[in-house]
């Protein structure tokens, strides 16, 4: 599109190209997760976290494509909004699964919620552990 | 209803914070516009009232940008950990949930800790005891004991840069006391 | 440009196979909360395939969309797993 690519042109070009593809492959990562994890909680590691990763290197190919400084604010207020709202979904999801007993124990090598939860169904002080 | 009067220095943050996104939205770091973003912030601030978050008043520029660079690594070391787990592990991984006991009994710390924690990948807070601060942690491939301990050990290390970054003075003279005395988990 | 088409195929592929995968877990389940999850993860692709395009194209139009779209994600999220929580005890 430029009239002559300067070498810097290419760079920020092949730049763009490898957080493109990175990008997307997080993606693919997650939906790989999704098909092969065996239970709710484990699903929802591979699901929300690398769609992190994933939006900001799509953000970072943006910016380095538009080649401006002015955008920068907008693209990490975009990817803000996600950091805070990703942890309070997969907080939600995961605590509901956890309650309604979406957890497949056999999975689990140590449960220490477990614990706590049956000690206070037994009617024993809720903040005191066993042992 | 009554309102707890809340000083213009702890509101100060949030209406910061609502400026940036302002100017953000708009791609326009002008004065007017700053000015006007202001101007719409504080009237957002008054009419649509939340509790307010109570800071510690202490934050450390340098430590919060060495926190977010090590953020960063983590996360992009993690995704791809992550990954690995799913495409060669898949159905036979094996998990946790392991209670950390937190140092900080303020709300916002054990909060901010927990967001971390579910942002970076392989840990997830299921459940939250905030009359112990202690965070209930969903792990990824946790097979041993040691396992389990080096999962405290992340936890609390997340928390210990939180602190340096936005804990209050006691919590942080706890935390300068507990490294000199030494091996602590 | 043979590079750039190159480039954009791969994308397609990629996030074509990212789809089908979601939506796979959607249709088999097994319960509320995995479909839940894996039609945010198909938002996600969405929302790559947004980012993708206004980076090959250069421009932001879709950036509004794009936060759109993971809000109604976080939403609809939260939402279900209230629903599920209160529905259960």
């Amino acid at each position: 599109m430029d009239p002559s690519p300067t070498p810097l042109d290419l760079l920020i070009d092949l730049l763009s190209i490898v957080c493109i593809l990175a990008g997307c492959l997080m993606s693919l990562a997650a939906a790989i997760g999704l098909l092969r994890f065996p239970d709710l909680l484990s699903r929802m590691h591979a699901a929300t976290k690398p769609q992190v990763l994933g939006l900001l290197l799509l953000l970072t190919a943006v910016g380095l494509q538009l080649r401006s400084w002015a955008v920068v604010p907008v693209l990490l207020v975009a990817w803000i909004f996600q950091l805070l709202t990703v942890p309070v979904a997969a907080h939600m999801v995961g605590r509901a699964g956890y309650r309604t007993r979406h957890v497949h124990r056999e999975l689990l090598t140590v449960d220490e919620l477990d614990e706590v939860v049956q000690s206070a169904a037994r009617g024993e002080t809720p903040d005191g552990r066993p042992e | 209803m009554i309102r707890k009067r809340i000083s213009l220095r702890q509101e100060l943050p949030l209406l910061v914070w609502l400026v940036v996104v302002w100017a953000a939205l708009w791609q326009d770091f002008s004065p007017g516009n700053l000015l006007f973003g202001a101007l719409i912030a504080v009237v957002v601030a008054r009419v649509f009232y939340l509790p307010p978050v109570e800071l510690s008043g202490r934050f450390s520029l340098p430590q919060a940008l060495l926190f977010a660079a090590i953020f960063l690594w983590d996360v992009l070391l993690a995704s791809f950990q992550v990954f690995g787990r799913a495409v060669f592990s898949g159905p036979r991984v094996r998990n946790a949930i392991v209670a950390v006991p937190l140092r900080s009994h303020s709300d916002l710390m054990v909060t901010a800790t927990g967001h971390v924690l579910s942002l970076v990948p392989g840990s997830l807070v299921v459940e939250v005891d905030r009359s112990t601060s202690t965070l209930y942690v969903h792990a990824l491939h946790v097979a041993t004991p040691a396992d389990v301990q080096r999962i405290r050990r992340d936890v609390r290390r997340t928390e210990a840069w939180l602190i340096r970054v936005m804990g209050s003075k006691t919590e942080l003279a706890a935390l300068r006391g507990e490294s000199v005395k030494g091996t602590e988990p | 440009m043979t590079g750039a088409h190159a480039v954009l195929v791969a994308v397609g592929v990629i996030l074509t196979l990212a789809a089908g995968g979601t939506i796979y877990r959607i249709a088999v389940g097994p319960s509320l909360l995995d479909r839940v999850l894996a039609a945010d993860v198909l938002l996600a692709v969405l929302g790559a395939a947004l980012a993708t395009e206004m980076a090959v194209n250069r421009h932001l139009d879709n950036l509004v969309l794009l936060i759109a779209v993971s809000v109604i994600g976080f939403i609809g999220s939260v939402a279900v797993a209230r629903f599920v929580s209160d529905r259960r005890g």
